[in-house]
Formats: structure tokens, C-alpha cells, sequence
């Protein structure tokens, strides 16, 4: 049966000429080889050493690359979205990320109205991130319901089903409000304790905390 | 732009085919018994000289003494439209004949009246909420509605 193809449908032939090309094309620039690192890295960069304490470590990389889970309800979405866009750059303090999938992610911006009926929806979204995890409450919907405290749908504050670390008043706040938000939550960050204290620990050489 | 069908036009068509069917005539406003609603949309839908093929919304309207069912149709073919309405007078089952039958676009339209008014739309396929979830106590857009 002859099929009639339109004309601007691309010849298959064409697609697989311009594959080969590219194929061709990164092999031409790859003849040589890429040598050991260790061979091209700078000398001073090898040697690097940073001292510092485990819980300074731990917390900076903890609060230097909070990834975002996405929780758009409703309308704060859009400047949290131009947060993240080139004017206001949220990548400046490595959160640019957004996550779909809430297992690679670690904080959690609900940006926007809640309603019960969505409520178990982003409950669970909430228990699927891995540990440790943090929560924003940004704009007013967020933190209490705002105009919509009194409808008979709408959560008041997602405080009533998650634990919210930082609140970001506004409606909707500007994104210089929810960065200055994320500053805050990097400080809270920077301040909480990630390892135990080694003295408090049970010393295995010490005979009296041996159990 | 759809010119309004005058209802009064269609009013003296529709007295003569259904006696008693119509309670009121505006200028593009036709007051329907409940009881007859369906006779009278099915024949507005299949008569070729109204020919209400494309159906706008229906929604509905709570005046405490009773529940208004409004019906937005209008014709692609005539370019007219009109809006036909009915009454329920009682607050505990209100109910209304379902028009899904007739123009498939009725279907979510009626389950959301369902859910916000409580009216129960008879023949529906699949009248269930669509909004509210299951076991939610009332009526929210009835306006005796108390949180």
C-alpha cells in the first residue's frame, strides 16, 4: 500500500545522513585520546587542602546546593519562577535546580494556594524527599491561607501538614523577598548541628561506657 | 458576534407544540418548567429552523426560594443564541432532568452543580463530585452555606 507523505515531513534518509555527520564529526575531534587529570591539573590545585570541622562541611554543602522540589499550586509559582530566571538569578547561591522527582530533592518552596483536595498530594510528595529536608512557606496562601483562609477548601497554612522552616510574607512575595527567604534558611542551615559532639559519644577505650 | 434569537419568536412556536411548557418569555430569556425541559431542548436542538447545535454552559443560581438552572445555547448555523432557564422549588432534592443526552459538554458542567448545589441532575451518566472529595458536608455555593 503506497502511503502518501506529505511534503514537510523530513525524508528518513536525510535525518540518518545528518546523524552519520555528527557521528563523523565528533570522531574527526576525537582522534587524540583525553590524558589522566592528573597529568593537566595544575599543580596548585592538586595540592588544595582545606581545614575545617565536620559540621561546617557537612552544613556548607548541605546549604550550598538545596535542590528544589517542584510544588506550584498557584500563582506565587510565577515569581519563583522569575527568581530562577536571568534577572534575579537564583543560581547565584546554587539553587538554581529544580527536581520533578522529589527523591533528589531537599527543600521544598509551596509556592501557592492550597486546597484540601491537594493537601495529601504534596503530604506525600513531602515524605518521598530523603532526609535531611527543609520547607518554605512563601507568600501568604503559604503561610496562613491568605485571602482564601476562610473558603472551605483551602488549607490555612501548610504549616498544618508539613513543618515549615521559613515563612516569606507577600502576595505574592518579590523574588528578592524569597531570596532573602533562602539566605535565612542557608543561615539556619550554617547553625544546626549535623555531627554529634565526639565527647559525648560512648569512648570504646574508656571501661566505664562500655555496655 | 451571535445575535440573540428574540425568545418571543421562539416562544409562540414552542407554546403551540408544547401547551404549558413555558412559564415566562424574555427577550432572550425562556422560563421552562422542569418537568418539560428536556421535550423542550430536544426540540430546540433537532428543529432545523432553531437548530441549537453548539452548547455554550449551564450553571446555576441559588435565589433562596428557589434554584435556577440556566442553559446557554446558541445555533453555529443561524448564529443566534439563547438562554433557556427552570426552577427548582424545593431545597432538599432538587432535581432536574440531564440534558448529557442531548449535548455531551452537559456532562462536567452537571457534576460540578451537583457538587457545589446539590442538584441532581436525572439521567446522568456518571453523576458523582468532581471537585469535592467524598464524605464533604454540604453545599458550598447554596447560599445557606455555613462553614
Amino acid at each position: 500500500m503506497e502511503i502518501n507523505r506529505p511534503d514537510y515531513i523530513y525524508p528518513e534518509i536525510e535525518l540518518d545522513r545528518h546523524e552519520g555527520e555528527v557521528i563523523e564529526a565528533t570522531k574527526a575531534k576525537s582522534r587524540e585520546s583525553i590524558p589522566d587529570p592528573d597529568a593537566w591539573l595544575e599543580e596548585e590545585l592538586k595540592r588544595n587542602i582545606f581545614l575545617t570541622t565536620l559540621d561546617t562541611a557537612i552544613n556548607w554543602s548541605r546549604r550550598s546546593s538545596l535542590w528544589t522540589v517542584i510544588c506550584f499550586p498557584a500563582c506565587c509559582a510565577f515569581e519563583l519562577i522569575a527568581a530562577e530566571g536571568p534577572r534575579f538569578d537564583l543560581s547565584r547561591f546554587g539553587m538554581e535546580i529544580l527536581r520533578a522527582s522529589p527523591r533528589q530533592a531537599d527543600l521544598m518552596i509551596t509556592a501557592g494556594t492550597l486546597t484540601w483536595k491537594m493537601a495529601p498530594v504534596v503530604r506525600r510528595v513531602y515524605d518521598q524527599m530523603p532526609e535531611p529536608k527543609w520547607v518554605i512557606a512563601m507568600g501568604a496562601c503559604g503561610i496562613s491561607g491568605g485571602t482564601f483562609r476562610s473558603s472551605y477548601n483551602v488549607v490555612p497554612g501548610y504549616n498544618k501538614i508539613l513543618p515549615v522552616d521559613v515563612y516569606v510574607p507577600g502576595c505574592p512575595p518579590r523574588p528578592e523577598a524569597l531570596i532573602h527567604g533562602i539566605r535565612m534558611l542557608q543561615r539556619k542551615i550554617a547553625k544546626a548541628k549535623a555531627v554529634p559532639d565526639l565527647s559525648e559519644l560512648p569512648n570504646p577505650l574508656k571501661r566505664g561506657d562500655r555496655k | 458576534m451571535t445575535a440573540a434569537l428574540a425568545a418571543k419568536n421562539v416562544v409562540a412556536k414552542l407554546v403551540e407544540k408544547f401547551p404549558g411548557a413555558v412559564e415566562e418569555a424574555g427577550r432572550d430569556v425562556l422560563l421552562v418548567k422542569t418537568d418539560s425541559l428536556l421535550e423542550v431542548l430536544t426540540h430546540l436542538k433537532n428543529t432545523p429552523e432553531f437548530d441549537f447545535d453548539y452548547f455554550n454552559f449551564v450553571t446555576a443560581a441559588d435565589y433562596y426560594q428557589y434554584f435556577e438552572v440556566v442553559y446557554h445555547l446558541a445555533s453555529v448555523k443561524h448564529n443566534h443564541s439563547i438562554f433557556v432557564k427552570t426552577r427548582c422549588y424545593t431545597r432538599d432534592n432538587p432535581s432536574v432532568p440531564s440534558v448529557v443526552s442531548l449535548w455531551q459538554g452537559a456532562d462536567f458542567q452537571e457534576r460540578e452543580i451537583f457538587d457545589l448545589f446539590g442538584i441532581r441532575f436525572e439521567g446522568h451518566p456518571n453523576l458523582k463530585r468532581i471537585f469535592l472529595w467524598e464524605g464533604f458536608q454540604g453545599y458550598p455555593l447554596r447560599k445557606d452555606f455555613n462553614r
